[in-house]
């Protein structure tokens, strides 16, 4: 139950071609995230796999039967979108309710089933409001609970919590993932932060112009990026790239360096510079340090620092955390 | 954007509307009060305004002449029944140009708005013919059809740029939770463009109600509506000014009052899209 598996997929809007062949399998249970830059075909990829575009060429299998020309509601499978997408002019009770009545469930059934996702959701004071009512988190809770009544195979989200303020942004998180440890069910969700992404997922597919760059758990996407896109768009603050003269010492054409990466020592190091635009955030500094022949290095250093602008600090990165890429920007092994 | 608005200013925009006000609505009042006056009084000149005789005679008169409830319900019969129709077919429509989009969907809505552009007179031979020809002449059924023809092109539009508003993430959503096109249409689209439908409905019925060139011409006495009644005042035995008004008045007093108790729900109907 709950197996998604994508084969030689491609969709094009006109002449455009927003996804080329592409293959890619998901295993049953699994949160998978599909994150990447706006325009990378992240949501569109979502929306094949939903039934609401179809697909171009290719097949997608749901549960190892071909659902490629199958309705929407035939594949099993939930959305919770962006925009919540609740239906204004029913209440939470009817809008949870919805896709129960639709599969023509009788009532006692569709209200047992209704008030059990209120419970676990933390609605059942809500139920009689209108969703114009009610906050963005909760109109967030709502359109999970209208989906988890239906008890998919699985779960499409649509960057569902980028309308939220950033609190209740890292709430929502958690409950969404605390809500997959419960109900053990395959879940694909589409984000364009990374955080996100390396916080929930169990598999990170990392997307680019509709192209899969990697696919992998969060670390390892942390840790052997497979490119230059990838290393760039995994961690934050983002990795500081250096070309020429200092990658070639590396034989590398170019080389990456994490910021939390970077030492500050005293007198010898690697690279000596100095400090422009220190960033404090209380639990960490970022510190732009400008160093001669290699560029701007951001570094993450501990939040109490006494570091200001134009002081001279030498940095040094270990050896082993030397990312290094070729002409393609592929990383070497 | 804070444009100060001084008293003045909003004295000078007010007498200003309301004098635009009443020189629209002066026909009609004119007519009204017409209606209450002798036929001497009717045409004397210089014209009466208020100082003259009051009198119910005209509307005793007409009432005995003609058979006004006749004539009303044949109106409300082919005002309701030709928008009700036309909702029908404009609904799915409109609901396919707003979501499912294709390449010519806008050419297709500019041709339909173009058949407005027709002056009617060019197809009244033709149609008259046909409805000859298929025993419609003089039917409410005729005039239902014809005047959901005429109007469907309105009726589209206005429901298009309703439909436009709604965000089609909540159609889709309804698609995921298993609705078929029709539970789509009917439980999540139509109630949320309740609105809007219910002002297309209003603004159809007046179109309707006061279409003057089909149901005066495709009508003779069955199915002449409450137009046929008030231009049956105009000819035979020349102008009686007094008469004709009193004719007029009770013709446009029904959707006069309807539109009163509507105009709130008109004029959101009217400006939606444009006024956020």
């Amino acid at each position: 139950m709950g197996s998604i598996v994508l084969k030689q997929v491609t969709k094009r809007f006109g002449d455009v071609e927003v996804i080329p062949p592409l293959d890619l399998s998901i295993v049953e249970g699994e949160f998978v995230v599909f994150v990447g830059p706006s325009g990378c075909g992240k949501s569109t990829l979502l929306r094949l796999i939903a039934g609401l575009e179809d697909v171009t060429s290719g097949t997608v299998e749901i549960n190892g039967q071909d659902a490629t020309t199958a309705r929407p509601a035939a594949r099993g499978l939930a959305m919770v979108f962006q925009t919540y997408a609740l239906y204004p002019h029913m209440s939470v009770r009817k809008n949870i309710a919805f896709p129960l009545k639709m599969a023509g469930l009788d009532q006692a059934e569709i209200d047992r089933k209704v008030n059990g996702a209120a419970q676990v959701l933390n609605l059942t004071d809500y139920l009689d409001r209108r969703p114009g009512q009610l906050s963005g988190g909760q109109r967030q809770r709502v359109a999970i609970g209208r989906a988890i009544v239906r008890e998919p195979m699985a779960f499409l989200f649509d960057e569902p919590l980028s309308n939220l303020d950033a609190a209740l942004r890292v709430n929502m998180r958690l409950e969404i993932s605390e809500l997959h440890q419960k109900l053990a069910t395959t879940m694909i969700y589409v984000t364009h932060d990374q955080v996100e992404a390396m916080t929930m997922a169990d598999k990170i597919v990392v997307l680019r112009d509709g192209y899969i760059e990697q696919v992998g758990s969060p670390l390892e996407l942390y840790n052997s990026p497979a490119n230059l896109f990838v290393a760039g768009f995994i961690g934050s603050p983002k990795m500081n790239f250096i070309e020429g003269a200092e990658a070639s010492k590396h034989g590398a054409h170019t080389i990456g360096v994490r910021p939390e990466h970077l030492v500050i020592t005293q007198d010898a190091g690697m690279w000596q510079g100095t400090v422009g635009v220190a960033e404090h955030l209380g639990s960490d500094t970022f510190l732009h340090v400008a160093v001669d022949g290699v560029g701007t290095l951001t570094v993450r250093a501990p939040g109490e620092l006494a570091l200001r602008h134009g002081d001279a600090i030498t940095v040094t990165v270990p050896g082993d955390k030397i990312y290094r890429f070729d002409r393609d920007g592929s990383a070497v092994r | 954007m804070a444009r100060s608005v001084t008293p003045r200013r909003k004295m000078v925009v007010t007498v200003l509307a309301w004098a635009v006000g009443l020189l629209i609505f002066f026909p009609i009042l004119w007519t009204i009060l017409t209606s209450f006056k002798t036929e001497a009084d009717a045409i004397a000149s210089p014209p009466l305004f208020l100082g003259f005789d009051w009198t119910l005679e005209n509307y005793a008169e007409v009432q005995e002449r003609s058979d006004y409830f006749r004539h009303f319900w044949n109106s409300v019969v082919i005002s309701v029944g030709s928008t009700l129709l036309g909702l029908l077919i404009a609904i799915p429509s409109a609901w396919a140009m707003a979501f499912v989009p294709g390449r010519r969907t806008k050419d297709v809505l500019m041709w339909m708005l173009s058949t407005k552009m027709l002056p009617p007179v060019g197809v009244l031979i033709p149609i008259y013919l046909i409805f000859r020809d298929a025993g419609l002449l003089d039917t409410r059924t005729g005039l239902v059809i014809v005047l959901t023809l005429i109007n469907l092109p309105i009726i589209i539009w206005m429901l298009f740029t309703y439909f436009k508003e709604i965000p089609g993430e909540i159609l889709e959503a309804a698609r995921m939770d298993g609705a078929t096109l029709w539970a789509e249409i009917l439980h999540v689209l139509t109630p949320m463009a309740v609105p809007g439908i219910a002002s297309t409905l209003l603004l159809n019925i007046i179109l309707s109600w006061n279409e003057a060139f089909w149901t005066l011409n495709l009508t003779a006495a069955k199915a002449a509506p409450l137009t046929a009644f008030i231009a049956s005042y105009s000819s035979p035995e020349g102008l009686f000014y007094a008469k004709l008004s009193a004719a007029s008045t009770m013709a446009i007093a029904p959707i006069l009052i309807m539109g009163w108790f509507s105009q709130k729900q008109l004029v959101r109907g009217l400006t939606f899209g444009a006024v956020k």
